[in-house]
């Protein structure tokens, strides 16, 4: 059998009347999740120590010293977290030609005539994008976070160096929240999107809207899972 | 000699204090800036500026300060092994709020041998960088006698105040996680006694008053410097801070970084302003006009929705598929 193309092995046909298309496995929503968590976790600690007026965020997590403390553990958590699923994504979100086509027509696909775009793999550029922002904003943020760890890592690098990493880890900070923001939102607004992450399945017509080629693909491997 | 129990400081760290009772101040009515507060109410009455002179040129490097500083704000500094240097501790600690650093120079001009000896510690700067830094509201305060003071009740110990301080003054514990330095003694200063360092120098080399006294003090000492060939002689009261309420005088007021790198123009870091300026103010604003964005946009604009049509498709899309395979099997 020919090596997949738009597709993971483990994509797979639930059903074909009504067709469900199987996205994402167990393991693979889990690891989401416990990500997802740890970004809500630290954004809502971050902003509280981040601009004054949010500084009342602390009482949910029992006061300044605990989030002070919290932080950065939650934030080695997502890193690993995200590692492992990046780990699992990374190849089908790699740019292909119909990504530069999708791009250059972004009117069509926020006013949502998806009938003038091309057929899509699994991700279309805008989710590559969220993907590849938040692999190299981890990383970043990650590098500086333990620069300014001051409880751990003190004396790591020097005041002039640790005064770039706050201001670095800032600016990844909000270009994340803003990732973020665009992520979640966009899941909304694609009606459908959220079963992926949750039941782990869409919609026929999501996949020959959304992904045809993806689909394209899966139903071409017929309707058996992954055990093939 | 006691101090008039009708002035508002000390102005001088050698008189006794009153003895007649005298209300305490440095309260939260004087504090003129505080860390993440930036609408703090203006106080209803100022104190007058106060200010701590080191007089490099009279230090004996007695550390006796060290001792009085230790002594009334009750640390008790871990003892070190002795690596040949006269630092003692190796340098300031949460438990050490000021430190005598020796530096040896040997003077090019004159081929004299020059032991440099600067009590280290905070410098109370008017434009103070660990509070502009401070994320928690209320940690790091400013008097209106010019006295920057950390609040360790709603210190978190994040250890910002360390990435904004020019100085490298201010040190988080490992026990209690909060930040310490040099208070001024504000809890002396607010009943009428001057600094214990100062009470205790021996010297006269530490002395305490009003800005305005310390700074007549300190040109008086620069001239007698100067009559005795210490050309160079000045005072080091760093503008770029805005000046600070501790501040020096120097045999060699044009090579501050002689003594033991004392920094030749001070000033809150243009990257920790960009931190807590722009980024702060314009960060919050996208991510708020994001959300709202986001939020409005799926109030009111028409969701991508999958038709039935496309769940047919999708159907027929699956049958044409599926049989191939089955012939195949």
């Amino acid at each position: 059998m020919t090596k997949p193309l738009y597709s993971e092995k483990g994509d797979h046909l639930e059903s074909t009347a009504p067709v469900r298309v199987s996205r994402y496995r167990g393991f693979t929503r889990a690891n989401h999740w416990v990500t997802a968590l740890s970004l809500i976790v630290l954004l809502l600690s971050g902003l509280a120590l981040f601009h004054p007026s949010l500084y009342f965020l602390t009482g949910l997590f029992g006061g300044g010293q605990i989030t002070r403390w919290l932080h950065p553990f939650v934030g080695i958590l997502l890193f690993f977290s995200f590692f492992v699923l990046f780990a699992q994504l990374w190849k089908l979100n790699l740019p292909r030609p119909e990504d530069r086509t999708w791009v250059s027509q972004i009117g069509d696909v926020v006013k949502g005539n998806e009938e003038r775009l091309p057929e899509l793999g699994k991700y279309n550029a805008g989710q590559k994008g969220v993907f590849w922002a938040m692999s190299i904003l981890i990383l970043v943020l990650i590098g500086s976070g333990v620069m300014i760890w001051e409880q751990y890592f003190p004396d790591l690098v020097t005041i002039p160096t640790r005064r770039w990493a706050v201001l670095v880890h800032s600016l990844a900070a909000v270009a994340i929240i803003l990732v973020f923001i665009v992520h979640v939102y966009a899941a909304i607004w694609t009606r459908g999107t959220i079963s992926a992450m949750t039941r782990g399945s869409v919609t026929g017509g999501w996949a020959f809207r959304h992904h045809r080629k993806w689909l394209r693909e899966v139903a071409g491997r017929g309707g058996q899972g992954p055990a093939e | 000699m006691t101090m008039d129990p009708n002035l508002d400081s000390p102005r001088t760290a050698v008189s006794n204090p009153p003895i007649q009772p005298m209300k305490a101040n440095l309260g939260a009515g004087d504090v003129v800036r505080a860390s993440a507060m930036p609408n703090l109410p203006k106080p209803e009455r100022e104190l007058t500026k106060v200010a701590k002179l080191i007089d490099v040129s009279k230090c004996i490097g007695c550390k006796a300060c060290q001792s009085a500083c230790a002594e009334w704000n009750d640390t008790v500094p871990e003892v070190e092994h002795n690596v040949g240097l006269y630092e003692n501790p190796h340098d300031l600690t949460p438990d050490m709020f000021t430190l005598m650093r020796f530096s040896e120079y040997e003077n090019p001009e004159t081929g004299d041998f020059e032991w440099l000896i600067r009590k280290d510690g905070c410098m109370h700067c008017e434009d103070p960088g660990c509070l502009k830094a401070c994320p928690a509201p209320g940690a790091i305060v400013q008097y209106s006698n010019g006295i920057v003071d950390f609040i360790h009740e709603n210190c978190i110990g994040c250890g910002y105040c360390v990435t904004g301080c020019p100085f490298d003054i201010p040190r988080v514990s490992k026990t209690d996680h909060k930040s310490y330095k040099c208070t001024l003694c504000s809890d002396r200063v607010a009943v009428g006694q001057g600094p214990a360092c100062a009470k205790a120098c021996p010297t006269q080399a530490i002395v305490f008053g009003a800005k305005e006294d310390m700074i007549e003090h300190a040109n008086m000492r620069v001239a007698d410097l100067k009559s005795r060939g210490y050309e160079n002689a000045g005072i080091y009261d760093p503008e770029g801070v805005g000046g600070t309420h501790v501040f020096y005088v120097l045999h060699h007021a044009d090579k501050p970084q002689l003594y033991s790198d004392l920094p030749e123009d001070p000033r809150i870091s243009p990257v920790v302003r960009g931190w807590k300026g722009m980024t702060k103010t314009i960060g919050l604003a996208a991510i708020g006009a994001a959300a709202v964005g986001s939020i409005l946009h799926g109030l009111f604009a028409r969701a991508n929705r999958v038709s039935a049509e496309e769940e047919r498709e999708a159907e027929h899309l699956v049958e044409s598929s599926v049989p191939v395979r089955s012939e195949e099997a």
